[in-house]
């Protein structure tokens, strides 16, 4: 486990440079700084269209320290696929990331990543999730909760969140783990452990966005971290065939130790018009993701 | 001085099919990442490379992706991490391509790819035209189109020449006709590999950028501080299209005393050095219309053909001074764009002077056979309504052949 | 001599530097400062700030750059000790 004695190395580093175009109290930021603090800045960057894009500033500069290519926005996997395969055939090691966001991995560039997760291509794919089309303007996606607000869902979306980590389990990939921006040592240890295996790794890392979810910039940790703690976003991985709670939401496997989910949801202005019914069906549907993954978990556990 | 004798064809005889041919010119080329998806007739391509790559013929990475985006997005990202690679692909899915296509040229990455022409649905159609290829000329790839077998075979080898020069690096896109081309067998010479190596050595990786974990930490693509940066790259782009005229040029030079081979670079002339009268065309069908000018030479016509190799960059300059001083041009498209009739007919009238007749004849179109006789009736028409009616100005007539619909 | 290739791509690469986005300091109008006198050297503020605009020093006190700081306050927010406090900028 990484501890923050080791991280005190980078105290002085700029992971991004700062003076970046990201607003206020954005997530991406907190979750990349980590990213690279764990492969020690020796990763190669590929990012499709989203508020990645715009973050690190205008050319021909940018607030990013590694090498990064930019792409259209179904292709980040499909380029990711083309470079690692390049790289390992010049034999240069070190490691190709997608840093994607949610309607680049569940919705526009869902087959490019079937394809590459269900190739095995030796890729750390990371998907961002802050939960609808920010950089457009909040735009509900494939990955958007049930009854969130979004200008494309006035009254809140009536489809339910794509459960992105487990479709990605279901394509027989050496590594899978959900992460949250709160949680920074499990999110570090995760990406350190994808990261020692050849293959394709897939970490969904949990992103709430002030302006999109509707809450004060200095909340974005706070919300995170609620989530995890209401149960709402479970920290889990699959590694080594075997699916195991994360040590942060572990706790939370007894309902009577989460907090209520009200918590998380009366601080988010795209939850405003949840009436009392509505939270109560929000709360049986994270009872029910909890039994799926308790089962799974009971599934996938070679001991 | 060369000995001419033992110029000509210096190489291997051997008897195969456009679309082999062109899996050929790759396994030589020595590409390092091929990607592509199955798509008549692009299909024997795909099939013959996968092959080539599991006998270890070719030491090459085969990625199988999910769709011609995947396909094109993979040897593109191949490419920007030094590899030599290549795709190939047809018609609709070429056009699943679309916007990488675009991505891909302007990210001045090299990269080949080749396009096996073929109609666009509905109704769903397998067989030939050419308007998949000449809609992605605006998208900044180097577009060359083959007449034959051995052309396509050619045509392939030099791409990566071309497209790896530091005073190009475009990608390129070799068009070959659908089934006429990639289906049928003809004889063909294939060079030595040795003479291949010399003459195209391995990809430098870092030319003109890599992107590798721990290397140099640049960044592709993110917005311009000024769009005056944005509109500055596309103004470079379309100057390395100029410099590619001068780089196909060498390249065939070259590839002419390794194979003994000679092609015009950018436009071929058949009898046009004292004709009055010009027929243009591009691609396989360019033979039958050889023949009909023989034909019209027969009967008295003073007519020859300009067959067009690229139509990027364009050859202006070569057309130019083919056209100067005749009486007439007719072009043959067998592609269309929609409301706008013939897409050669249409960049070709604006460098023939108005007093010079021009006809654009649409035919051919999802694989319609168009054969010699009809080529030179229309040819024959052409010239005579001149002679007598003075100059005409048609950028469009769409030859349908009389067959009752095939009732 | 200036090879053709980083001509060409000239206008396309970009490297890194600090304020590719801008001063962002200007957009603040809260301003985040550390009482070191509580300040218990965890270092959970480096960690989380968005911006990476503070620096863990080596006796693992920190220092805000003001240049960059949005003035997000999420410093503020994960401080375990309450050891930093916004203050207004439009008073000072």
């Amino acid at each position: 486990m990484v501890t923050m004695s080791e991280l005190h190395k980078y105290g002085r580093t700029k992971l991004i440079m700062p003076g970046t175009a990201a607003c206020p109290g954005c997530p991406l930021q907190i979750g990349l700084r980590q990213l690279i603090m764990a492969l020690e800045g020796k990763l190669t960057l590929v990012i499709p269209a989203g508020c990645s894009s715009v973050i690190p500033g205008a050319a021909p500069y940018t607030s990013f320290t590694v090498p990064v290519m930019h792409v259209p926005f179904a292709s980040s996997p499909s380029v990711a696929s083309g470079l690692v395969r390049a790289l390992r055939a010049r034999g240069v090691d070190g490691h190709v990331v997608v840093w994607a966001g949610d309607g680049a991995t569940a919705d526009i560039g869902f087959a490019a990543l079937s394809g590459a997760a269900y190739r095995n291509e030796d890729i750390i794919y990371i998907l961002a999730d802050n939960e609808a089309y920010m950089n457009t303007g909040i735009q509900a996606s494939g990955t958007t909760p049930k009854k969130a607000w979004t200008t494309t869902s006035p009254r809140g979306k009536a489809e339910d969140k794509k459960d992105v980590a487990l479709i990605m389990l279901m394509h027989k990939v050496p590594y899978v783990a959900t992460a949250s921006i709160a949680y920074p040592i499990d999110f570090i240890d995760k990406v350190r452990r994808a990261a020692s295996i050849r293959g394709f790794k897939f970490i969904h890392l949990h992103a709430p966005c002030p302006p999109g979810w509707k809450f004060p910039d200095d909340y974005t940790v706070k919300v995170a971290r609620l989530a995890v703690e209401t149960g709402m976003w479970i920290l889990w991985e699959y590694y080594q065939g075997k699916l195991t709670i994360s040590p942060p939401s572990a706790p939370y496997r007894d309902k009577q130790r989460r907090k209520p989910i009200e918590e998380y949801i009366r601080i988010q202005g795209r939850f405003a018009q949840l009436s009392k019914d509505d939270v109560r069906e929000i709360e049986a549907m994270v009872d029910q993701e909890w039994g799926v993954l308790m089962r799974l978990a009971n599934i996938f556990n070679i001991s | 001085m060369i000995n001419q004798q033992n110029m000509i064809n210096r190489g291997v005889r051997r008897i195969m099919v456009g679309d082999h041919a062109v899996a050929e010119a790759v396994k030589m080329a020595r590409v390092n990442v091929v990607s592509a998806y199955p798509i008549t007739p692009q299909t024997l391509i795909v099939e013959r490379l996968s092959e080539i790559i599991d006998r270890g013929e070719l030491k090459a990475d085969f990625i199988r992706v999910e769709s011609e985006f995947a396909a094109l997005a993979s040897v593109y990202g191949a490419s920007a991490a030094g590899a030599r690679a290549f795709t190939a692909t047809s018609s609709h899915g070429l056009f699943y391509m679309y916007e990488m296509l675009w991505w891909a040229a302007a990210s001045r990455l090299p990269l080949v790819m080749a396009v096996v022409t073929r109609a666009l649905g509905p109704p769903w159609n397998i067989h030939d035209e050419h308007t998949d290829l000449l809609a992605i000329r605006d998208s900044g790839w180097i577009i060359g189109m083959a007449s034959s077998v051995q052309e396509a075979f050619d045509m392939t080898l030099t791409a990566f020449r071309i497209s790896e020069d530091e005073r190009v690096l475009l990608p390129v896109a070799v068009g070959l006709d659908g089934f006429v081309l990639s289906h049928t067998t003809e004889p063909i010479y294939i060079p030595y590999q040795e003479d291949v190596d010399a003459w195209l050595p391995p990809r430098n990786p870092k030319v003109p950028y890599v992107i590798e974990p721990g290397g140099e930490p640049v960044t592709l693509g993110n917005l311009p501080k000024s769009d005056l940066y944005h509109e500055l790259h596309k103004a470079y782009m379309d100057e390395s299209m100029g410099e590619a005229k001068r780089v196909i040029t060498e390249a065939y030079n070259e590839y002419s005393k390794l194979t003994g081979r000679d092609y015009e670079p950018l436009i071929e002339c058949y009898r046009c050095s004292d004709a009055k009268y010009l027929a243009v065309t591009m691609g396989a069908w360019s033979g039958d219309a050889e023949i009909a000018i023989d034909e019209l030479r027969n009967e008295g016509y003073q007519v020859g053909l300009i067959r067009i190799r690229y139509i990027r960059p364009f050859p202006d300059d070569e057309l130019l001074e083919r056209i100067n001083g005749v009486k007439g041009v007719i072009v043959f498209d067998r592609d269309y764009s929609m409301g706008f009739g013939g897409i050669l007919a249409g960049e070709l009238m604006g460098l023939v002077p108005s007093n010079v007749s021009f006809k654009g004849v649409v035919a051919g179109l999802a694989g319609v056979d168009v054969s010699p006789s009809e080529f030179q009736t229309i040819i024959r028409d052409f010239i005579n309504n001149t002679e007598i009616n003075g100059a005409m100005r048609v950028r469009r007539w769409w030859y349908i052949p009389n067959t009752n619909g095939g009732d | 001599m200036i090879k053709v290739s980083s001509i060409y791509v000239k206008y396309l690469l970009s490297r890194p530097a600090m304020g590719a986005g801008g001063k962002t300091g200007t957009w603040r109008v809260r301003k985040p400062i550390v009482n070191l006198d509580k300040c218990i050297k965890c270092g959970l503020c480096w960690l989380y700030c968005p911006e990476n605009a503070i620096d863990w020093l080596e006796d693992k006190t920190v220092t805000i750059d003001y240049d960059y700081c949005k003035g997000c306050g999420i410093c503020v927010d994960v401080c375990p000790v309450k050891a930093i406090s916004m203050i207004d900028e439009r008073v000072v």
